[in-house]
């Protein structure tokens, strides 16, 4: 079972607990010695950087000058975000396309997979490998160039629907169906929360379906008042993971589109944006405006997934809390 | 509820169309010009292994520049990683000192934030420290691995941690053992197959890494093998196809084999993390 990143520390065993005030000082400094890298890291690596940027997106900072002569242009950056840059509206719409549909997808076939490798039978670790194998490449520069390849004019994909007589589109070229090129590279990643999804399928109780038999239950009947919502924790914890995952698509959208987002913005995923206004443009000024922008929208969709979470992840007794 | 048969072949059939794209690179890479257009098959008539030498000599530098400093940035990761979480998750997991609540909320707090809105001001932070370019502008893809940075490793092994007995600690406490003991003769001997999963996580990652690599290495010699295979996207002669699907595979390599080796250990590594592929 995957478990849930909000798992509170459970409190030692209260043997520990006794050996008085000094071996309690010894175990903070001990404490505090190892964490100290972490700590190093989380303050130049992670605060300082964010504070930073936060600063910057005030400002029309570009690498060619000094920070500190950078001009303070108030909320100039996020004014010309919302209302005078067209591509800025196409990246966070090409991005929420790709989380609302390509996700979706994916855990959709994750979970339809998993649901025919769940019967127990010879041979089921080498298929479980495979498909879990596109999961491992697919992030890649790699596949990436072999998508490109394939789903060009002249591609794989095109030659096999001229075999039934099709003429196929141009697809990565085409800003009609650039996108779902994309987004079918996305999905063609199910491996991995399929394989979440299976360890979670073993979990349910066979009782339950020996039971629900035995009062006839159909398959259908059985998948959805058992399987889904036995199974709805792990459906959540994948839901959450793979959007903020979604979200943050770069290396397909620049290989697919040459670092371009295009044709016609078609493919510009919002972290593909970011990158051309600050390290192309080098607006790092507006860049940071747009991440922050991006932070809180991210937060704040985790946050939402987590309130509606409530109304249908269903926690089994004990465990899984 | 389905019979087996009908079953075992639809999974075929659902394999066959995955990895369709793989087998059908492996088949290019070895097509000459003329077949790569005209031949739709997955299996070249006639094999053209000169793709290879092709793409390796592409560029001014030799693609087995590119593979070393993959393989030297992949590596020395590795071991920032496993060592520098290794700690934070020791300290997480069996230690008790102040504020430790706040420290380890703050730490899953981390583990959603996503990387790209970080990468203009450390980009800035390290400029301003003279590690971006240089001779060897690898600093700022290594450094925040040795800072535990990457807190999905820090979770998996304090999960891990807390699977240890507690009895053993407190053994070791009864004999005399100081924290720094117990580290080193308790909880590092059993903390293996810990290490061994971030290991091969952080070396799959990394090597497929892209975003940062990109934004820290300028000059054509420091390239990885990611940074210099979009360098054949710009090029779009037809010639160049073969060779660029020749370095493509050839890039793929390491993961494949890491995946014939640990298949096992990958899988239940997501299983106990939800760490993504």
């Amino acid at each position: 079972m995957p478990v849930r990143p909000t798992e509170p520390v459970p409190p030692p065993p209260a043997a520990t607990r006794r050996g008085g005030r000094a071996r309690r000082r010894r175990e903070d400094l001990a404490g505090y010695v190892f964490l100290s890298p972490w700590l190093l890291g989380l303050l130049g690596i992670t605060a300082i950087p964010m504070l930073l940027s936060l600063y910057l997106s005030f400002t029309d900072y570009s690498p060619l000058i000094d920070v500190g002569e950078a001009q303070w242009v108030g909320f100039d950056n996020y004014r010309e975000m919302f209302t005078a840059d067209p591509s800025y509206w196409h990246a966070v719409r090409v991005t929420v396309t790709f989380a609302l549909v390509a996700v979706p997808l994916k855990l959709a076939a994750a979970l339809g997979v998993a649901l025919l490798l769940n019967k127990a039978f010879k041979g089921i670790a080498v298929f479980r490998g495979l498909f879990y194998l596109p999961s491992l490449l697919g992030g890649s520069v790699a596949v990436a160039i072999v998508w490109r390849s394939m789903f060009n004019r002249e591609g794989a994909f095109n030659s096999f629907l001229a075999l039934f007589g099709i003429e196929g589109a141009p697809w990565v070229n085409d800003p009609q169906w650039a996108l779902e090129t994309l987004m079918l590279l996305a999905i063609w990643q199910f491996g991995a929360p399929m394989v979440i999804f299976l360890a979670g399928l073993k979990q349910v109780p066979t009782e339950l379906y020996e039971a629900a038999s035995v009062d006839g239950a159909g398959a259908w009947r059985q998948f959805t008042h058992i399987t889904l919502p036995m199974l709805s924790p792990v459906i959540f914890f994948n839901l959450v993971l793979e959007t903020i995952h979604g979200f943050q698509g770069f290396t397909s959208a620049f290989v697919l589109s040459g670092g371009t987002g295009g044709p016609v913005d078609s493919t510009l995923m919002y972290t593909l944006h970011l990158y051309n206004k600050g390290f192309v443009e080098l607006n790092m000024g507006y860049a940071s405006a747009m991440a922050w922008v991006f932070l809180l929208v991210v937060g704040l969709i985790t946050v939402l997934l987590f309130n509606t979470g409530k109304f249908w992840v269903h926690y089994s007794d004990n465990e899984e809390r | 509820m389905t019979r087996p048969y009908v079953r075992l072949t639809a999974l075929i059939i659902i394999v066959a169309i995955v990895l369709y794209p793989l087998v059908w690179m492996v088949g290019t890479s070895f097509k000459s010009p003329e077949e790569i257009v005209n031949n739709i098959g997955l299996i070249p008539r006639e094999f053209t292994p000169s793709n290879f030498s092709e793409g390796w000599n592409k560029f001014d530098v030799a693609f087995g520049r590119f593979f070393l400093n993959s393989a030297m940035v992949a590596v020395l990761t590795v071991v920032g990683n496993t060592l520098s979480c290794l700690l934070a998750a020791y300290a997480f997991g069996r230690l008790r000192f102040r504020m430790r609540g706040v420290w380890f909320a703050i730490m899953i707090g981390t583990l959603l934030l996503p990387g790209h809105v970080l990468i203009i001001p450390q980009y800035i932070l390290f400029r301003t420290l003279g590690w971006v370019g240089g001779d060897w502008p690898y600093l700022p893809l290594l450094v925040p691995h040795f800072l535990a940075t990457e807190a999905f490793f820090v979770f998996l092994m304090v999960q891990f941690m807390r699977g240890i007995p507690r009895e053993l600690d407190e053994a070791a406490v009864i004999d005399g053992a100081s924290p720094y003991s117990i580290f080193r003769h308790v909880i590092l001997p059993l903390s293996r197959p810990a290490l061994v999963t971030t290991a091969i996580f952080s070396f799959i990652w990394t090597w497929n890494d892209f975003f940062r690599q990109l934004v820290y290495l300028s000059e054509l010699k420091d390239y990885t093998a990611p940074v210099a295979l979009t360098l054949f996207i710009d090029s779009t002669s037809e010639s160049s196809v073969g060779p660029m699907f020749a370095m493509s595979l050839l890039s793929l390599v390491p993961v494949f084999l890491f995946f014939v080796a640990f298949q096992r250990l990958l899988v239940e590594g997501i299983n106990t993390s939800g760490l993504k592929g």
